[in-house]
């Protein structure tokens, strides 16, 4: 290496060097290392400073969780499901919309967790945290909508397996017993998976923080140290849960999705449902995390310096060959119904398109496909914060409606024309309200007390890449990681 | 090499209890449906809520025309309620067991108690003749001094649907077998049946070759089975233009 350097280079090439040197730290957050204490106070800065928006917001949002989620849910208690929109025939509405669609968000989070882990992604190395957060507080959402959506929910446990006098047992053949089962192991092993790489993190914080912060860390980070056999151990851990979600994660929304597959409806009766769910997840919760992203970039300190361009750049092809996925899934689903020739299922599909809610059919695919297919292809529009939070946005909106189709639109209509009936929303509107801002509270709530940035995870990543010199070229090298 | 009378459908119930319905003879005077609610304790929703699809009746009559304005025919009155499926679509779904088979009586149940109104059970119903309790309603004076106190009240949050007049049922078994006899065909009837003035409703043992509702079954010969063709095997037949 040094040999390399000695040799003689033409002033000019040397400029070049440099300068192409420069872009790529300023590129690469992987390439662009900082002392540790250094970044160990930036991320206690982005927790510690927190400016009057940031209450503001968060008042606000406590007052709408406060009306939206707990006095609107409570009044739907007292009072019955009769305040919200469901009828006959559209016995599930926006509740089951909302269980689905906050699933889905809640996939992303471990979908670029996971996989991007496993397959050893170093773009990955900043927004992980971010990401599986998303998951925890996705989770706690869906069980909010699942919860609201029953009759009576105080009776929610005899959904679950427990010991009891009459050995009365959930139906194992119902596909709903299957769903909380699923949403309950999703949701531990998630948590779990989100705690294991916090640990070295709240290591970090409880040695750079004071009072009650001190004991809050002291508390959660179990005593790490750091020594080799601790890091030997979690390293073992993270990597067993890296690989064991991702099949969990696979599996949530194809049970979801069975509560539709499995059902005696046309339309809902569809065998390619599963993967069809789970590409329809990673859609809208890729979305979701490119507006996550979005603003933690925009608002809180020092994350300019740990979010770029790159990142999002990574992202949005994801995005792009996600939304190509779905386009894919949706044609071959509805190709399949409507060659499938079932007089119900011809009628339902010309209902969706030309129904007094077509609209939201034509506004689902524009979203879904045209949006991101039109936006994301081009590299610098796909690197722009703003741009792709919109994409991202427009392609929650979409995928909500996808949901919105598929349930009360698609129970509207049935075997029995008699009973035909559109569904008008009701208290859905504010408790789904609710849930939104109750997700973006908890996750403000968390940005300020745990470390959103994983730094150590990102100093590991920085040391083992260097920018090398050979001859005019400059060569990004990289150590062989554990 | 499988052979095609090997395959076994799930066809293996003959039905116990079962309807035929003349539709011919129906007049839509919904006194099936009025009696069924004075008989099995049902709620009055209001117009509003009856307006936007929450009606609880167990059996409904549904009306249908032909044609475009003004050449607009009738087509016979359908009444509809629960066809107590031998293979029931409802059955599987809940996952609390709160709607489960009889093998006694051979129909279908709901454990009011049990449900905890996830609303399952009625998507999956292909007649959607499943009726929840969206609220409590109010029983006006002096409605509230008429329920039947063989059947149980149902609160808000409970899917409900025909039970065919179990306790009817019930109330027969046990009167013959304090006479120490079977229960004879015609002894009791449902409600419906009961009260229907053009006796366009028959009630009875379906697994009887001598009942009346298997006579008429095999007089009329063109009986039709609502969405058989999905294997729910239900056990209301249906006679129309003969």
């Amino acid at each position: 290496m040094a040999g390399y350097n000695k040799k003689a280079e033409p002033a000019h090439a040397k400029a070049e060097s440099h300068s192409h040197a420069e872009h790529l730290r300023e590129k690469h957050l992987m390439l662009d290392p900082l002392p540790r204490g250094q970044m160990n106070s930036m991320v206690m800065e982005s927790m510690y400073e927190t400016s009057w928006k940031f209450w503001v917001v968060f008042a606000i949002l406590s007052v709408i969780v406060a009306y939206g989620l707990f006095y609107s849910w409570g009044v739907m208690i007292a009072e019955g499901l009769g305040v919200a929109g469901v009828n006959r025939p559209s016995y599930w509405g926006i509740f089951l919309v909302n269980t689905v669609f906050w699933i889905g968000i809640s996939h992303a989070g471990t979908f670029i967790s996971a996989i991007l882990r496993v397959f050893k992604a170093e773009f990955r190395r900043p927004f992980t945290r971010a990401a599986e957060l998303m998951t925890t507080f996705g989770l706690v959402q869906a069980g909010f909508s699942v919860f609201m959506h029953m009759g009576r929910v105080w009776l929610a446990y005899w959904l679950m397996p427990y010991a009891n006098q009459r050995m009365l047992w959930p139906n194992l053949h119902s596909p709903l017993t299957w769903d909380l089962l699923a949403i309950t192991t999703y949701l531990l092993s998630s948590t779990m998976y989100l705690f294991l790489p916090l640990i070295p993190d709240l290591a970090m914080a409880r040695d750079r923080s004071t009072g009650w912060r001190k004991t809050f860390y002291k508390t959660l980070a179990l005593g790490f140290r750091g020594t080799e056999g601790e890091w030997a151990h979690l390293r073992n851990a993270m990597n067993i849960f890296a690989f064991a979600i991702i099949p969990v994660m696979f599996s949530v929304h194809t049970i979801v999705s069975w509560d539709f597959a499995a059902a005696t409806r046309p339309g809902w009766n569809s065998s390619i449902f599963g993967p069809y769910f789970v590409i329809g997840a990673l859609h809208s919760g890729m979305g979701a995390v490119i507006m996550v992203l979005a603003v933690v970039r925009g608002t809180m300190k020092h994350m300019k310096y740990f979010i770029r361009a790159e990142h999002f750049d990574g992202i949005a092809k994801l995005m792009l060959i996600i939304s190509m996925a779905w386009a894919y899934f949706f044609f071959n689903d509805y190709m399949v119904q409507w060659y499938g020739g079932d007089k119900w299922t011809h009628q339902l599909l010309h209902f969706h398109e030309a129904g007094p809610m077509g609209w939201m059919w034509f506004a689902m695919l524009i979203f879904n496909i045209a949006v991101p297919w039109a936006v994301l292809w081009n590299q610098k529009w796909r690197s722009t914060p703003w741009i792709v939070f919109i994409v991202g946005f427009f392609i929650n909106v979409g995928m909500w409606f996808e949901r919105y189709i598929i349930i009360p639109i698609s129970l509207s209509i049935n075997r029995m024309p008699f009973t035909w009936r559109l569904y008008e929303p009701g208290i859905e509107i504010p408790l789904g309200i609710g849930t939104l801002a109750f997700f973006i509270l908890l996750y403000m709530g968390a940005s300020k007390l745990i470390p959103l940035i994983p730094v150590w995870e990102v100093e590991e990543g920085q040391m083992a890449h260097e920018l090398k010199q050979f001859g005019r070229e400059t060569v990004v090298s990289v150590s062989e990681l554990e | 090499m499988i052979r095609p009378e090997e395959i076994k459908m799930s066809t293996e119930e003959t039905g116990k209890w079962g309807m035929v319905i003349d539709q011919d003879i129906c007049t839509g005077c919904q006194a099936c449906v009025a009696a069924c609610a004075m008989e099995n304790n049902i709620t009055f929703v209001g117009e509003k809520d009856s307006g936007y699809g929450r009606s609880m009746h167990w059996i409904r009559i549904e009306r249908f025309w032909e044609g475009e304005y003004p050449e607009v025919k009738m087509t016979p009155n359908q009444p509809m309620l629960c066809q107590q499926c031998g293979s029931a679509t409802c059955e599987p779904v809940c996952p609390a067991f709160a709607t489960v088979h009889s093998q006694a009586e051979q129909l279908n149940l709901q454990v009011y108690n049990r449900c905890v109104g996830t609303r399952y059970c009625a998507n999956n119903c292909p007649y959607q003749v499943r009726s929840f309790n969206w609220r409590d309603y109010k029983r006006p004076e002096p409605l509230s001094n008429q329920f039947n106190p063989d059947v149980t009240v149902r609160r808000r949050g409970v899917m409900e649907k025909c039970t065919f007049c179990i306790q009817r049922i019930h109330k027969a078994q046990d009167t013959a077998k304090s006479e120490g006899r079977e229960v004879v065909d015609g002894e009791f009837t449902t409600a419906c049946a009961q009260a229907c003035p053009a006796s366009a409703i028959t009630f009875g043992r379906v697994d009887d070759p001598e009942s009346l509702v298997s006579q008429l079954a095999r007089a009329h010969g063109h009986g039709v089975k609502h969405l058989e063709e999905l294997g729910t095997l239900p056990n209301v037949t249906y006679f129309k233009g003969g």
